[in-house]
C-alpha cells in the first residue's frame, strides 16, 4: 500500500522491541467477539489510476457551473478565482499543518489569520472579527447564542428575508437549547413589519441584506428601535462581494455581523466547505465563539501573533464555554484573504461594480419579456423573477436546455403556496451577454 | 480582623463593618498569569457557594463562589486595567470585591489560616 | 468544570539577545510586514475593466467611505504568502506528533479528485437531476462509513467533529422528546478525560453535564457509571479509544447499562483511526457516533480547518436524522431538503455538507481500500507502542506498561525537581525540528504528553524521533536546564508573550497603530 512506509521486516522487529507476539496482542483490551466481526464485504486497495478512473466517472455525470450559462446563487456564488490562490493555498506548509497551537513554528498561519481578521473587519464595518466560522449559516446559528448571552434573554426574530436555510440552522439550534425564536414568513419584496414586533423580551432581530430574494435593506431604523429596545442586531450577508459596494451592517448600526465569505477564493464545492464570517464590537468580545488571533511579542521583542482569549472556548472552558467550535475554516480563509489582497480595494470595488451592472442588464432584459416581471427593486447582483406557472418546471425546462437559470423559491420553502412562481437570478462577473442572451432565450422557451 | 477560606481556595476577610472576598495566593500561582476578572455586580446578593466571579489566565479559568451569603457592597475596579494585582498581591490589592455578611454565624463551617494551610499542604 | 490549571505564558527574562540584521532577516527566514503595511488600495492583482455607466439600483445604500483594504500586485502576493508559509510547521515537512490530532500523510490524489469540475464546480442547489454523480459519491461514502462503523445511518451534512457531536446528540434529544421525555432526561455523563467539546456540545444543547471520573488505569469502568445512571439521564458521550489512547475496555457493559437505564450512547469518534478496518463501533453497542474526516480519512488540517464530521446513527436513532438526507427514487438518488413530514430534527447548517471533504475522503478510502484500512490502523497502533516502548525507561507513564492504541501518554513525574515543566520539554522539541507532542491534555493526567506518530512514519523515522527525545531526556535530567526554559531558540520566533497577548487584545490592525 503506496502510503505505508513499514515492511513485514520492520513490523516484526518492532512487534520484538515491544515485547509481543503478534499485532492482536496490542488489541487485546477489545472485546474477542467485536475484533473478529470487523468489516465486511469491502474491497481492497487501489492504485491511483483506478481510483481517478472510478472518481472522474462520477465527477462527469454531474453538469459542471463553467459549462452552462449560470444563474444560481441563493448563499453560495459563482465567481472567478485568480489561479494564483489555488496554488498558494495548496503550499505544503499551509494544507498539511495544524492548528497554530505552537505559535513559534505557526507564524505563517497566525499572520495570515490576523490580517483575515482585519480585512472582515473593515469590509462588515465592525472592530473586530474572529479567525472564520464553518460556513454563514452556522456563523448566523452561533451569533444568535451570542446574543442571548449579551442580553441575558432568550428570544430571536428573524426576519422573512434571511436565507430559509439560515432560518432554519437557528430554529434548530434555538429549539435545542430551549430557547424563543420567530421567523416571519417570506417577504419577498421587503416589506415587513419588523419594527413592531422587537419588544423588551426580544434578545437579537436577524436581518439579511441583500436578503435571499435580492432586497438591500436599509438597516438604520431596525438597529435603531434594537437598542432602543435593549436588543441586539444581527446582520446576515450571504454574498460577501456586495459589501465592496454598499453601505457596511457596522455603518447602518448592526451589532453582529455574519456572512458567508465563499465568493471571495472558495469554489462552488457543491455546497462546502465554505468560510463563515463573524464580526462584532469590542466590548463584545468576550462573548464571541471560535478562534481569535491577537498581537504580541516575543522573548526577543519581535512582533508576533498568537491565539487568544482561549478561556472563552471548549477547551479550557468545558460546558461553560461560549461555544463547543474547535476548528475554524483555515484554508477556505487562507483563500478568501489571498483573493481578497489580490483586488484590493479599488479592485473590489470594480467587480462589485461589474456584478451589479451585470444583473441591471439582465433585470432590463426581461423587462421585454412577456408575462415575467422583476419583482426585486433595489438589488446586487441576484433578484427574484416571477414566471408564469411553477418556478421549479421553469427552471428545469432551463435546464434540459443547458441553462441552470437559478433557484426556485419553492426548492427554499416549499410550505409556502405564494412563493410557487418564482425565482431566484444571480448574475455575477462570470456571466457574458451571450449567457444572458441564452438565458432569455431559454426563459422564453421554457415559459 | 480574621481570614477565613473555601476548599476552592477563596478567601473572606472580616472587616469592621464588611467583608472582603478574593482568591488565595495558591489559586493564584496554580492559574498562572491572570489576565482577566469578571466581577459582580454592585450590589447583586448571593447565597453560599453561588457563583459570583470567574477569574481567567492565559490556559486556564475558574469560577469563583461566594464563600458566603450577603450583598456585594464594592467591587475592585483596578483589576480591569491591571489584571495582575490578583498574581502579586492576592490578599492585598488583588482582592475582587467587598460584601455585607447576612450571618456572620456562617463562617464557622469555613477554614481558618492555620486549616487553610494545612489544606493546601496536604494537596502536594 | 473549567480547567483551573494554568501555565506560564509570559515570556520573562531574554537570555540570548540575537545579533540582528539589516533586514531583520536571517537567510532564508523572512520578516514580512503585514498587507496593510506594504498595499495600496490602488494596487490590484486582478485586471478586470471598469463596467460601463449605469444606474445603480442599490436603495441608496452605495458605500461611500473608503474601507482600507490594501492591494497588492500579483507578484507581490505570491511573495508575501511564500514568505508566511515558510514560518509554519507541516506534516509534509516533518513528524507531527500531536496526540489525538492525527497527523498523518495526506496524499495529493486526493486533492487532485476534489479539484475536478464535476464536484469543485457544481452548486449545491442546481437541479437534482444535473448532480447525480455528486449525489452518487455521497451515497458511496455513506455506505464505507456504515460498513466500517456496522451501523444503520448517517448524517453528512455536519461541517466538524463538535458540529458532528452536536448533530448526534440533537439526534439524541429528539429521540427522547418522542419518547416524551423531554422534559425529565436532561443529564448527560461525560467524563473527566473527555475532550472539552464533549461537556461544550452536552450543554450547548441545553443537558446538563455529570462528570464521570477516570479510573486509576485511565479507563471508565461499568462499575463508576452505574451508580450516575438514572431516569434523569439522556446520555453518556464516551470517547473510544479515549483521550489516554486506550481503549475503554468495559464499554460493552457500560453500553448495556446504558440502554437499560433508557438512556443513549454517544461515542465521540474522534480516534476512529485507531479502529478502523478492525473494529465496528456498532459491534460494541454505540447509538451515535461522529467521525472526523480530517482525522481518520486524512482530510488535510488545513492550519486549522476546513474539517468535517459525519455522524453514524443506530437504528434507534436513524429516522431523526437531519435534513438533508438521501434517498434512492428509481434510477436516481433524491436528496430530501424539507424536514416537513419526516422526523428530522432540523438543519445542521445551509447546503448538504463538506463535499469537498467526502471527495478526498473517499479517494482515500478507495486507495486504501479494507485491507489497507486495517494495515494503517495496525501500524498507527504499532508505531504508538513502538515508541512507548522506547522511551518508557527515560519518561513516565501513567497508567503502567500496557499497551496503548493509536498514541502513547506519558506525565510529567520524571521531570519532577529538574526545573523543567512540559511546556519547557516541548519547547526543545522545536530547536530539534521536531513539533511538539500535544501538552496538558488529556486533563487527568499531570503535565500530560501525548504522542501519535500516526501510520505514515518509516521505522527510521520513528528512531531518529526516539533518539532525539531521548537525548533530551538525559539532557534534562542532567541539568541542562537553560536549554529547555529559553527555549525554542532555532524557530522563527522564540516564546510568545501569551500574558500579555490576553491582557491587553490587539485583533486586528490599525492606522493608529501603525504610527504608534
Amino acid at each position: 500500500m503506496r502510503y505505508l512506509p513499514l515492511t513485514d521486516d520492520d513490523r516484526a522487529l518492532m512487534l520484538a522491541r515491544i515485547g509481543v507476539a503478534k499485532i492482536d496482542d496490542l488489541f487485546a483490551d477489545i472485546p474477542a467477539g467485536a475484533l473478529a466481526s470487523g468489516p465486511k464485504d469491502l474491497p481492497p486497495h487501489r492504485s491511483e489510476m483506478e481510483v481517478e478512473r472510478i472518481l472522474k466517472r462520477m465527477a462527469g455525470r454531474n453538469l459542471t457551473a463553467s459549462t452552462a450559462p449560470f444563474f444560481i446563487g441563493c448563499g453560495a456564488y459563482k465567481h472567478h478565482v485568480p489561479a494564483s490562490v489555488d496554488h498558494l493555498i495548496q503550499r505544503s506548509e499551509f494544507l498539511t499543518s495544524y492548528t497554530p497551537y505552537q505559535p513559534e513554528i505557526a507564524q505563517g498561519t497566525l499572520q495570515y489569520l490576523f490580517e483575515f481578521q482585519t480585512q472582515v473587519a473593515l469590509l462588515t464595518g465592525m472592530e473586530v472579527a474572529n479567525s472564520s466560522m464553518y460556513d454563514g449559516s452556522t456563523a448566523c446559528g452561533e451569533a444568535v447564542l451570542m446574543a442571548h448571552r449579551l442580553t441575558k434573554r432568550r428570544k430571536a426574530l428573524v426576519s422573512g428575508g434571511v436565507h430559509p436555510h439560515y432560518a432554519q440552522v437557528v430554529q434548530t439550534v434555538s429549539h435545542m437549547a430551549g430557547d424563543e425564536v420567530e421567523v416571519l414568513p417570506a417577504d419577498v419584496s421587503a416589506t415587513e413589519d419588523l419594527l413592531s414586533l422587537i419588544g423588551p423580551d426580544v434578545s437579537c432581530v436577524v436581518v439579511q441584506s441583500p436578503d435571499v430574494f435580492g432586497n438591500v435593506r436599509d438597516l438604520t431604523a431596525i438597529a435603531d428601535t434594537c437598542h432602543a429596545q435593549g436588543a441586539l442586531l444581527i446582520a446576515v450577508v450571504t454574498e460577501v462581494m456586495a459589501l465592496g459596494l454598499l453601505r457596511s451592517p457596522g455603518e447602518m448600526g448592526a451589532d453582529i455581523v455574519v456572512g458567508e465569505g465563499q465568493s471571495l477564493g472558495n469554489g462552488l464545492n457543491f455546497g462546502g466547505p465554505y468560510v463563515g464570517l463573524l464580526a462584532t464590537r469590542q466590548a463584545y468580545v468576550r462573548q464571541m465563539p471560535g478562534r481569535l488571533c491577537g498581537q504580541t511579542v516575543d522573548a526577543d521583542g519581535r512582533r508576533s501573533f498568537v491565539l487568544t482569549l482561549s478561556t472563552r472556548e471548549q477547551h479550557i472552558r468545558r460546558d461553560k464555554a461560549t461555544s463547543n467550535i474547535c476548528t475554524n475554516s483555515g484554508l477556505c480563509s487562507l483563500a478568501f484573504t489571498i483573493h481578497l489582497t489580490l483586488l484590493g480595494e479599488n479592485g473590489l470595488r470594480r467587480l462589485a461594480r461589474t456584478n451589479h451592472a451585470n444583473a441591471c442588464k439582465l433585470a432590463d432584459q426581461l423587462s421585454a419579456v412577456p408575462q415575467v416581471q422583476v419583482v426585486t427593486q433595489s438589488f446586487f447582483n441576484e433578484f427574484t423573477l416571477r414566471v408564469p406557472g411553477n418556478g421549479a418546471r421553469v427552471i428545469e425546462a432551463m435546464a434540459q436546455q443547458g441553462v441552470l437559470g437559478g433557484v426556485p423559491v419553492s426548492r427554499l420553502l416549499p410550505e409556502q403556496s405564494h412563493v410557487q412562481d418564482l425565482i431566484i437570478v444571480a448574475n455575477t462577473e462570470v456571466n457574458s451577454d451571450d449567457d444572458r442572451a441564452r438565458f432569455i432565450d431559454a426563459l422564453r422557451a421554457a415559459i | 480582623m480574621s481570614t477565613y477560606y473555601t476548599k476552592d481556595h477563596e478567601y473572606i476577610r472580616i472587616e469592621a463593618d464588611h467583608a472582603i472576598v478574593g482568591i488565595s495566593d495558591y489559586a493564584q500561582a496554580q492559574l498562572g498569569d491572570v489576565v482577566f476578572v469578571e466581577l459582580p455586580a454592585l450590589g447583586q446578593s448571593f447565597g453560599t457557594g453561588d457563583q459570583v466571579a470567574v477569574v481567567e489566565s492565559v490556559k486556564a479559568a475558574s469560577e469563583v463562589y461566594a464563600p458566603a451569603s450577603g450583598q456585594v457592597s464594592a467591587i475592585n475596579d483596578a483589576l480591569e486595567a491591571s489584571p495582575g494585582l490578583v498574581n502579586e498581591a492576592p490578599q492585598g490589592a488583588g482582592w475582587f470585591f467587598k460584601m455585607t455578611l447576612s450571618d456572620k454565624s456562617q463562617l464557622a463551617s469555613l477554614m481558618d489560616e492555620a486549616a487553610y494551610q494545612a489544606f493546601v499542604a496536604s494537596l502536594g | 468544570m473549567s480547567s483551573a490549571q494554568g501555565r506560564p505564558t509570559a515570556i520573562g527574562e531574554s537570555t540570548k539577545k540575537h545579533k540582528v540584521s539589516f533586514t531583520g532577516n536571517r537567510g532564508l527566514q523572512m520578516e514580512e510586514p503585514l498587507i496593510f503595511e506594504g498595499g495600496r488600495p490602488e494596487v490590484s492583482g486582478v485586471d478586470l475593466a471598469e463596467p460601463e455607466p449605469f444606474a445603480m439600483r442599490l436603495n441608496g445604500l452605495e458605500r461611500d467611505t473608503p474601507m482600507g483594504l490594501p492591494g497588492l500586485s500579483e507578484p507581490e502576493a505570491m511573495r508575501h504568502y511564500v514568505r508566511l508559509s515558510q514560518k509554519n510547521y507541516s506534516i509534509d515537512a516533518g513528524l507531527y506528533p500531536l496526540g489525538s490530532c492525527t497527523m498523518k500523510h495526506n496524499p495529493r490524489l486526493n486533492e487532485a479528485m476534489a479539484r475536478l469540475p464535476g464536484f469543485a464546480d457544481v452548486h449545491p442547489l442546481q437541479p437534482q437531476q444535473s448532480v447525480q454523480g455528486a449525489l452518487e459519491l455521497m451515497q458511496e461514502v455513506s455506505h464505507w462509513l456504515m460498513a466500517l462503523t456496522g451501523m444503520s445511518a448517517v448524517a453528512l451534512s455536519p461541517k466538524a467533529g463538535a458540529h458532528g457531536e452536536a448533530c448526534g446528540m440533537m439526534a439524541i434529544k429528539a429521540a427522547i422528546a418522542a419518547r416524551g421525555e423531554a422534559q425529565t432526561r436532561t443529564v448527560v455523563l461525560v467524563p473527566e478525560s473527555a475532550h472539552g467539546t464533549n461537556p461544550a456540545t452536552a450543554a450547548l444543547i441545553g443537558f446538563t453535564v455529570r462528570p464521570v471520573p477516570a479510573g486509576p488505569d485511565g479507563t471508565v469502568s461499568a462499575k463508576t457509571v452505574a451508580p450516575l445512571l438514572g431516569p434523569e439521564v439522556a446520555a453518556i458521550m464516551l470517547t473510544n479509544p479515549n483521550t489516554c489512547g486506550l481503549f475503554e475496555s468495559e464499554i460493552v457493559e457500560i453500553a448495556e447499562l446504558v440502554h437499560q437505564a433508557g438512556a443513549y450512547f454517544y461515542c465521540d469518534g474522534a480516534n476512529f483511526n485507531a479502529l478502523v478496518g478492525k473494529v465496528r463501533p456498532g459491534d460494541l453497542g454505540i447509538d451515535a457516533m461522529h467521525i472526523n474526516l480530517h482525522k481518520t480519512f486524512s482530510t488535510p488540517h488545513g492550519g486549522g480547518g476546513p474539517g468535517a464530521g459525519p455522524v453514524v446513527l443506530s437504528q434507534r436513532l436513524a429516522a431523526f436524522a437531519p435534513v438533508p438526507f438521501l434517498r434512492a427514487q428509481g434510477e436516481s438518488l433524491q436528496l430530501v431538503e424539507d424536514a416537513q413530514g419526516t422526523q428530522a430534527f432540523g438543519r445542521m447548517t445551509a447546503f448538504h455538507g463538506q463535499m469537498g471533504m467526502f471527495v478526498r475522503a473517499l479517494s482515500y478510502i478507495l486507495s486504501h481500500g479494507v485491507d489497507g484500512l486495517k494495515q494503517a490502523c495496525e501500524d498507527a497502533v504499532l508505531n504508538a507502542n513502538y515508541i512507548k516502548a522506547c522511551l518508557s525507561d527515560v519518561m513516565s507513564l501513567p497508567f503502567g506498561q500496557r499497551p496503548c492504541l493509536h498514541e502513547a501518554l506519558f506525565d510529567d513525574d520524571w521531570l519532577k525537581g529538574s526545573g523543567i515543566t512540559t511546556l519547557d520539554f516541548a519547547k526543545a522539541m522545536i530547536d530539534e525540528g521536531y513539533h511538539p507532542m500535544t501538552v496538558y491534555f488529556p486533563l487527568v493526567v499531570h503535565g500530560a504528553m501525548l504522542i501519535e506518530p500516526t501510520e505514515s512514519e518509516s521505522l527510521a523515522s520513528l528512531n531518529l524521533f526516539i533518539a532525539t527525545l531521548r537525548e533530551l531526556a538525559f539532557a534534562a535530567k542532567n541539568g541542562e536546564v537553560e536549554r529547555f526554559t529559553s527555549a525554542p531558540h532555532y524557530a522563527p520566533r522564540r516564546r510568545l508573550d501569551e500574558t500579555g497577548a490576553a491582557r491587553t487584545p490587539v485583533l486586528r490592525w490599525s492606522p493608529l497603530q501603525a504610527q504608534g
